[in-house]
């Protein structure tokens, strides 16, 4: 029972919104204190544990392409090409994005996004690009809002496009669970479980992005 | 053959020089406790595999003293004006796609070809870390392909990269910390504390009440730990195996696929899972620390009432 308060630091911390790192720090002292390992061989655990995750981070390696591509002017450029499409609202655009998301992953094709490579430097400019352009000038609130639509997008597909692919990893983790105890299933059933909830996903959000459009159309309405 | 290890080397350096460059920014509010935080993380991509397991937990804690105490601060902004980069803009045209869509499209490339490259009969690149390495080349391969069709100032791209991570802050280390936090939760064996509670605490007879408290406790236990992945193997094993499976006679399949995308609901609705929920609100500069799960949130609970109602219609014979 001891371990657990590790999540209790996790949950209070969180809630009220302590510094992340220093929260999961202390989460992971606490569990290996509770757990009887002594402070050295918590710290020690801990600073394998982070050495070993070190991949994690391999993601930021884009920056210095995307901060070279930033002053070059990809952000400028992005914006101007969505303010030529004519159709282009920001929710449609976050529409098609989204789409584009959720099929490349059925594919297997998880690596076509992410927020540093895709949503910084190309959907979140054109989705604000689309919303200045209809609503004659965006405030900080609104600018925002689109911006964390614009991340939302990229996870909502990836997470209910990629289980569709059948040797996607946790596919393989459930098949490697349930063989576990006994029980066999084939990945492609288990993929072809994921697609109704995957068109839900498309439908429900897709939804909310198109509200998110008449939301903005009222909001520019108000102020004109 | 190429390892991760080589992709660490990189990051050393791009974090390294961001350090220096911070250093010798007289301008920046908080040059010596940004300079500190990247160098640290240098030190721990750089030399981390060498030093002791203990030396590397003091790395931790010397980074989080760093950022919670002084802060990780953004530069002073863009060093081209607006004006310059509409200009930039202009000039270059749909040239700026290239490179960017270089990094999907050699990352998707690399990944297919390759694990199957030997050289003398040894395999080019570690074929458990394939895809890491096919990442980090295509970051590589489109960084020169930026440099060779933009031609900015040799120095350009560690300047840029030090400003983006100075906007990350130290958001940009959290992914990696919560991962370590996972692995001590494993070791000191809170999972299983966690099933054994939850199959006492589980009522039996009504399948609606079972199918919910599978799917709603995949979503919470993810929340919990930040990650499906960590959460499925406890609740499947400890509630959807031995209650909706043996006992309701459910179809495993359509159980533990649906199972899994409940927990998925839940990664949405989540601060630990930082790098999709809290990452990108630092890249994309939003005052609000949870704007990115209010957003997501609305949907990932219609979500999860779908994925409730599509396993009791369709896992069960009635």
């Amino acid at each position: 029972m001891l371990v657990l308060s590790g999540l209790l630091v996790v949950v209070l911390g969180f809630a009220f919104r302590v510094n992340p790192l220093l929260v999961v720090t202390v989460a992971g002292l606490v569990t290996g204190l509770a757990g009887g390992l002594g402070f050295a061989r918590t710290l020690g655990t801990l600073g394998h544990a982070f050495t070993d995750s070190r991949y994690v981070a391999i993601v930021w390696l884009v920056l210095p392409v995307i901060g070279l591509l930033e002053r070059a002017g990809l952000k400028e450029r992005a914006r101007e090409m969505v303010l030529r499409m004519q159709s282009a609202t920001a929710g449609r655009v976050l529409l098609a994005y989204l789409a584009l998301r959720q099929v490349t992953a059925a594919l297997g094709l998880v690596s076509l996004g992410g927020h540093p490579q895709m949503v910084r430097p190309l959907v979140a400019p054109m989705a604000e690009g689309a919303a200045e352009r209809d609503t004659g000038g965006l405030d900080e609130e609104t600018r925002h809002e689109i911006r964390a639509h614009a991340a939302a997008v990229d996870n909502i597909g990836v997470f209910f496009g990629e289980d569709v692919f059948i040797a996607i990893g946790s596919i393989l983790l459930i098949k490697g669970v349930l063989e576990q105890v006994g029980i066999r299933v084939l990945p492609t059933q288990l993929a072809m479980w994921a697609i109704p909830t995957a068109i839900a996903a498309f439908v429900v959000h897709g939804a909310r992005l198109l509200l998110l459009d008449r939301r903005l159309a009222r909001r520019a309405g108000s102020v004109a | 053959m190429i390892t991760v290890e080589f992709l660490y080397r990189l990051m050393g350096i791009l974090t390294g020089t961001a350090a220096v460059i911070n250093l010798r920014d007289m301008a920046h509010p908080s040059r010596y406790a940004n300079a500190a935080f990247w160098g640290l993380w240098s030190v721990s991509f750089l030399f981390g595999s060498a030093l002791p397991d203990l030396a590397n937990g003091i790395l931790i804690l010397a980074m989080v003293a760093v950022a919670s105490l002084r802060g990780v601060k953004a530069s002073g902004g863009e060093q081209q004006t607006l004006a310059e980069r509409s200009a930039s803009a202009a000039k270059f045209g749909n040239t700026l796609f290239i490179p960017a869509l270089a990094i999907p499209a050699v990352t998707l490339f690399a990944n297919v070809t390759l694990g199957k490259i030997t050289i003398g009969g040894v395999a080019l690149v570690d074929p458990k870390q394939v895809t890491l390495v096919a990442l980090g080349l295509a970051t590589i391969l489109s960084l020169l392909l930026g440099l060779v069709l933009l031609r900015p100032p040799l120095r350009a791209p560690f300047v840029e990269a030090r400003r983006l991570l100075d906007s990350v802050g130290w958001a940009a280390m959290l992914p990696q910390l919560l991962a370590a936090l996972g692995a001590v939760f494993a070791a000191a064996g809170v999972g299983t504390v966690v099933s054994t509670l939850a199959a006492g605490w589980i009522p039996d007879g009504a399948p609606l009440l079972s199918v919910a408290a599978y799917t709603v406790g995949m979503a919470l236990l993810t929340m919990l730990m930040g990650n499906a992945f960590a959460a499925f193997p406890v609740m499947t094993l400890g509630i959807a195996v031995p209650l909706l499976v043996t006992q309701l006679h459910g179809d495993p399949t359509i159980i533990a696929a649906i199972g899994m995308l409940s927990g998925f609901c839940g990664t949405l609705m989540t601060p630990m899972a930082a790098n999709f929920n809290l990452v990108p609100v630092a890249l994309l500069e939003l005052p609000d620390r949870y704007a990115v799960i209010r957003v997501q949130w609305p949907t990932a609970l219609l979500l999860l009432a779908t994925n409730t109602a599509l396993m009791y219609f369709f896992a069960f014979p009635h």
